[in-house]
C-alpha cells in the first residue's frame, strides 16, 4: 500500500475551536518542586491494577519498582503496568486513597513521604537496544511502566507487537482546547522524541516509515521537529527505508483521535470492531515516545510527565514537570491559586471530567488540569426540546445521527439505539458543543451505553446461571439413573443368588431324607 | 472546598439558540412582509397580529394545562414563527376567526398534541391552513391583486373593516380588492383547452408569475437565502426543492408548452419560494440526515408538480409538505450515513 504523503485526507465534521492555547504555551516547562507525600494509585493506566511490592516503612530509591503486574507475572502477558517510586523516601501507607477518577471512588494507593533527598537507584539504560533482540526492547518497555500518556493510558507495550506494522505515527496533533504540555514538549525535547520513535520503530520490527503529525496551530514545535529530524535523517544513509517524516494536519478537533488522525494521514477508516494494528498502523502519543527513549536511553522509568496547569483559576498557567502522585492542590498552589476556584476539570474542557475536590494525586494519565473562576463558566440555559435541526450530525466525526442517538437514549429504546450505531460513538462532545437546545448530548450516551453494558452482563450472568442448573439437573438426572441401575444389578445378583441358595438347601434336603 | 460537578463537554458554542434560530426566521420573513404590504395594505400585518396573539394564548393555555413552565416556552419564539408563516400563507382579508380557527387548530391539535416543539411530526402551519382549505375553499381563493387591475388599494381601516365586520357593512366589497391568482388563471384557462401562451396574455402576468407577487416571491427568496447562508436553515431542503420542480417543469414544457407552463412560472407562483424557505426547512417535521434532506426536498418537488398539474388544487406546497412529513421518519430510517469505517475503504 502506496502512501503520498503529500496528500492529506479529511473526516467528516469536526470543530473550528478556540483553543486558548496562549494562556499556558509560553513559559518553558517547569520542574515541580517535591511534594511531602506522593500517593501513588496502583491503577493508573488501562487494565488490570497492580500489586504493591513493597511493605509499611520500606525505603525506596527513586525510580525503584514499588508494583508488579498481579501475581508477579509477566506484564507482557495482561494488560497492566508497574509503578515506580518516583522519589526517595519511606513508605508511610498502602491504604485506599481517592483517586482521580469521574466516580470519585477510593481504591488502593502507595503513599510515599519523601526525604527530598531524591536519590536515584541505579539505572540500567539499554544504550545498545540496535543490537538487542526486539522483544527484549519491548519487555524493558514494560518494565519501565509506560503506558499511553495522551489520556488513554493503555500500557504502551501492548501496542508494540511486530505484527506486520508497517507505519508508526506519532501523535503530536493535541487538538483539545487549552492543553499544551505535548505543544512544550515537542518544542523542547524534540531530540528525545525523535529518538523515541527510532527506538520505536526499532522494537516494532522495522516499520517501513514513521510519521510525527503536528497540528498547524504549534509552528514552532513543528519547527523544532523539522530540524531535529533533518538532523537524524541527515545521519542515515539515503534510502528510504526507516524515515521519519514531520507532517502539518489541519487544526481541528478531534483531529488527535487515534483513527481519525489514521484517517487524515493515510486514507484509511479503521472503524470500532479493527484494531490499528491490524490494518499495520500504531500510533503513539508524542510524550510516550519521549518516555521510550527516556526508559531505554536513560534508563529512567516513568516516574514524572508533564502536565498543563491552566485556565483562569490559576495566576501563572504554565507546563509542569511533575512527580506521579503529588496532589493536584500542590501544583495548583505552585501555579498561583486565585480565590473563588470554582471548578476543576481533569483533562480537556471537550473530553475532561471534573473533581469534587483538588486533594487526589496526579497519575500517568493526567496530561491537564483546567482551574476555572466562575468567569470561564458557561452559564448554558436549561435544555430545550430538540427540534432536530441537525447541527450535531454536521460536527459528528464518526457520522453518526446524534439526534437519532437521543431520540432512541431518551425512550430508553436500547435496540434502536444500538441500531444507530451507538457503540461507535467516541464521546468527543463536537454534538453537545453546537446543540442549539443545550441539550447534554453526550450524557445521554453513557447513560445508554451503561444500561446497555448492564443488561449484557447481567444477561451473561443469568446464562451462566442457566447453563450451571441444567448441568445440576443432568448430574442429578445422571446419578439417579446410574444408582438406580446399580440396585436393579443388585438385586438381580440377590436373586439369582437366592434361587440359587433356595435350590442348594432343596437340594440338601432332598439328600437328606434320601439317607 | 467543594467544586462544581459537571460532565463534558464544559464549552459550549456561545450562538445559535433556540430562541435566536427561530427570532432569525421571523427577521427574514420581514422583506416579503414588506413587499406584500406595498403591494396589498395592511391586511397581512392585522393577520399576523391577530395570529400572534392566538398561537401565544393557545400555547400558554395548554401548557398551563400540562402542568408546564409557561414563561419559557413561550419566549422560545416557535409560537410566533408558526403564526407569522400561517398569516402569511393564508389570503389577508380573510374573516378573523378562520385566522384565530386555523392557528388554534395547528396549534392545539398538530403540536400541543403530540407534545409540543419538537415532537409534532406535522407542520402545525400548513395543518391550520389545510383545515382552512379543505373547510373554506372558496375564502380560500380570494388572494388580493394589483391596484393596476382595476382594484382597490385598501386603506389600513379598509382592511380592519373587510377582516373584523365582514364585506357588507364595509363598504367596500372582498371582489374589489380580490382576484384570482396567477396559478388558479392558469390552471383554469388550461382546463378550457386555452394555451399557456394565450393564458399568460392575461394582464395579471408578470414576466415569470403573477404580477406583484413577483417582487414578493423575490423578497422571501432574499430573506431565504440569507437564512441558508447563516446556515439557520438546511440549505439542501430549498436547493432539492426548487430544483426539482424546477427539472421536472422544463421537461414537461419541452414535451409540450402549449398544456405545461414553463419552469420558471413554477418557481415564481404561488407559494414555492415561501415554502422552499420557510414551511419545507421546518427542522422538526423534515427529515433530518442530510441525505434524507435531498429526498424530502426533492419530494415536495415532485408532489408540488403533481398536485399543481394534475390535482384539484391550484398549489400543492401546503398537501406535499404535509405528505412528506408523513414519510420523513422513514427517510431517515432509510437514509443513514455510513458510519466511520464501516463503509469503503479509500
Amino acid at each position: 500500500m502506496a502512501i503520498n504523503l503529500m496528500n492529506l485526507w479529511n473526516f467528516h465534521g469536526g470543530l473550528h475551536l478556540d483553543g486558548k492555547k496562549n494562556l499556558s504555551n509560553e513559559p518553558t516547562i517547569t520542574q515541580a518542586k517535591i511534594p511531602p507525600y506522593l500517593v501513588l494509585p496502583l491503577l493508573q493506566h488501562f487494565g488490570e491494577p497492580t500489586e504493591a511490592i513493597v511493605r509499611v516503612g520500606d525505603k525506596v530509591l527513586k525510580g525503584q519498582p514499588i508494583s508488579q503486574c498481579q501475581g508477579g507475572k509477566d506484564c507482557q502477558l495482561i494488560v497492566s503496568s508497574p509503578i515506580h517510586a518516583p522519589t526517595s523516601g519511606t513508605v508511610v501507607a498502602i491504604e485506599p486513597r481517592e483517586v482521580p477518577h469521574p466516580s470519585g471512588l477510593t481504591a488502593p494507593c502507595i503513599v510515599i513521604e519523601t526525604d527530598g533527598e531524591d536519590t536515584w537507584t541505579t539505572l540500567q539504560p539499554l544504550l545498545d537496544y540496535a543490537i538487542c533482540d526486539p522483544a527484549e526492547v519491548r519487555k524493558h518497555i514494560a518494565q519501565a511502566g509506560l503506558v499511553g500518556l495522551g489520556g488513554a493510558g493503555f500500557p504502551s507495550h501492548l501496542k508494540l507487537k511486530p505484527q506486520g506494522i508497517d507505519t508508526l505515527i506519532v501523535n503530536g496533533a493535541e487538538c483539545e482546547p487549552y492543553i499544551t504540555c505535548d505543544d512544550r514538549l515537542m518544542r523542547e525535547k524534540p531530540h528525545d522524541i525523535i529518538s523515541g520513535a527510532e527506538i520505536l520503530m526499532y522494537v516494532l520490527g522495522g516499520a517501513q516509515r514513521c510519521i510525527i503529525a503536528v497540528e498547524d496551530n504549534k509552528a514552532e514545535a513543528y519547527q523544532a521537529l523539522l530540524e531535529a529530524c533533518r538532523l537524524t535523517n541527515r545521519l542515515q544513509s539515503d534510502d528510504q527505508q526507516g524515515k521519519i517524516e514531520v507532517v502539518k494536519v489541519p487544526t481541528l478537533y478531534p483531529t488527535g483521535g487515534e483513527r481519525q488522525l489514521i484517517r487524515i494521514l493515510t486514507g484509511l477508516e479503521i472503524g470500532r470492531a479493527v484494531l490499528p494494528a491490524q490494518r499495520g498502523i500504531v500510533v503513539h502519543n508524542v510524550e510516550t515516545v519521549r518516555a521510550v527513549h527516556q526508559a531505554v536511553i536513560e534508563g529512567r522509568p516513568l516516574i514524572s510527565r508533564v502536565i498543563t496547569v491552566t485556565g483562569t483559576g490559576v495566576e501563572t498557567p504554565r507546563n509542569f514537570e511533575v512527580m506521579l502522585g503529588t496532589s493536584i492542590k500542590n501544583l495548583i498552589d505552585q501555579c498561583g491559586r486565585k480565590p473563588l476556584i470554582r471548578r476543576l476539570v481533569v483533562g480537556g474542557p471537550m473530553m475532561g471530567f471534573t473533581l469534587p475536590h483538588d486533594g487526589m494525586p496526579v497519575i500517568k494519565t493526567t496530561n491537564c488540569l483546567m482551574i476555572s473562576t466562575q468567569e470561564e463558566i458557561q452559564a448554558l440555559p436549561a435544555p430545550t426540546p430538540c427540534i432536530r435541526c441537525g447541527a450535531c450530525e454536521k460536527t459528528c466525526p464518526v457520522n453518526l445521527l446524534p439526534q437519532q442517538l437521543y431520540w432512541h437514549a431518551k425512550a430508553k429504546d436500547f435496540k434502536r439505539v444500538q441500531a444507530h450505531h451507538l457503540f461507535d460513538c467516541i464521546e468527543c462532545g463536537c454534538c453537545a458543543y453546537v446543540c442549539p437546545s443545550h441539550i447534554p448530548l453526550v450524557s445521554y450516551y453513557r447513560y445508554a451505553k451503561a444500561e446497555i453494558r448492564a443488561t449484557e452482563r447481567e444477561r451473561k450472568q443469568a446464562e451462566m446461571a442457566k447453563q450451571r442448573h441444567e448441568f445440576k439437573t443432568f448430574r442429578i438426572q445422571r446419578e439417579k439413573t446410574e444408582k438406580a441401575a446399580k440396585h436393579q444389578q443388585k438385586r438381580v445378583e440377590i436373586e439369582t443368588q437366592g434361587a440359587v441358595a433356595i435350590d442348594a438347601a432343596v437340594d440338601r434336603a432332598q439328600a437328606s431324607e434320601a439317607i | 472546598m467543594y467544586f462544581q460537578l459537571s460532565s463534558s463537554p464544559f464549552i459550549h458554542q456561545s450562538h445559535g439558540h433556540v430562541t435566536t434560530l427561530m427570532r432569525s426566521v421571523l427577521l427574514a420573513l420581514l422583506p416579503g412582509i414588506a413587499a406584500h404590504i406595498w403591494f396589498f395594505g395592511w391586511g397581512i400585518v392585522i393577520n399576523i397580529l391577530l395570529a400572534s396573539v392566538t398561537a401565544l394564548a393557545c400555547e400558554a393555555f395548554v401548557l398551563w394545562m400540562r402542568h408546564r413552565p409557561i414563561a419559557p416556552t413561550l419566549q422560545d419564539n416557535s409560537a410566533l414563527v408558526t403564526a407569522w408563516l400561517l398569516a402569511i400563507a393564508v389570503p389577508p382579508f380573510l374573516p378573523w376567526w378562520m385566522v384565530v380557527l386555523a392557528v388554534s387548530f395547528g396549534m392545539i391539535f398538530a403540536k400541543h398534541l403530540y407534545g409540543g416543539l419538537g415532537y409534532n411530526p406535522f407542520n402545525p402551519a400548513m395543518v391550520g391552513y389545510v383545515v382552512l382549505l379543505i373547510s373554506f375553499p372558496l375564502e380560500m381563493t380570494h388572494f388580493p391583486a394589483l391596484s393596476e387591475l382595476g382594484k382597490v388599494y385598501p386603506s389600513f381601516m379598509d382592511s380592519i373593516n373587510l377582516i373584523f365586520l365582514g364585506h357588507h357593512t364595509a363598504g367596500l366589497t372582498l371582489d374589489a380588492v380580490s382576484g384570482a391568482t396567477a396559478l388558479d388563471t392558469m390552471k383554469t384557462g388550461l382546463n378550457q383547452y386555452h394555451t399557456v401562451a394565450e393564458i399568460r396574455h392575461q394582464p395579471l402576468f408578470g414576466s415569470w408569475g403573477g404580477k406583484g407577487w413577483e417582487i414578493i416571491n423575490l423578497a422571501f427568496l432574499l430573506g431565504g437565502v440569507w437564512l441558508a447562508v447563516t446556515k439557520v436553515c438546511d440549505w439542501r431542503i430549498p436547493v432539492s426543492m426548487i430544483s426539482t420542480l424546477f427539472i421536472i417543469a422544463v421537461i414537461f414544457s419541452l414535451v409540450d408548452s402549449d398544456r405545461y407552463p414553463s419552469a420558471m412560472f413554477h418557481i415564481m407562483s404561488g407559494a414555492t419560494i415561501f415554502g422552499a424557505f420557510f414551511i419545507a426547512t421546518d427542522p422538526v417535521t423534515a427529515a433530518t440526515s442530510a441525505k434524507g434532506r435531498w429526498v424530502y426536498g426533492a419530494g415536495i418537488g415532485i408532489l408540488t408538480y403533481v398536485i399543481r398539474t394534475w390535482g384539484g388544487y391550484p398549489d400543492g406546497i401546503a398537501f406535499s409538505v404535509l405528505l412528506m412529513n408523513m414519510v420523513a421518519p422513514t427517510i431517515d430510517y432509510l437514509t443513514r450515513p455510513a458510519v466511520f469505517g464501516s463503509g469503503k475503504q479509500e
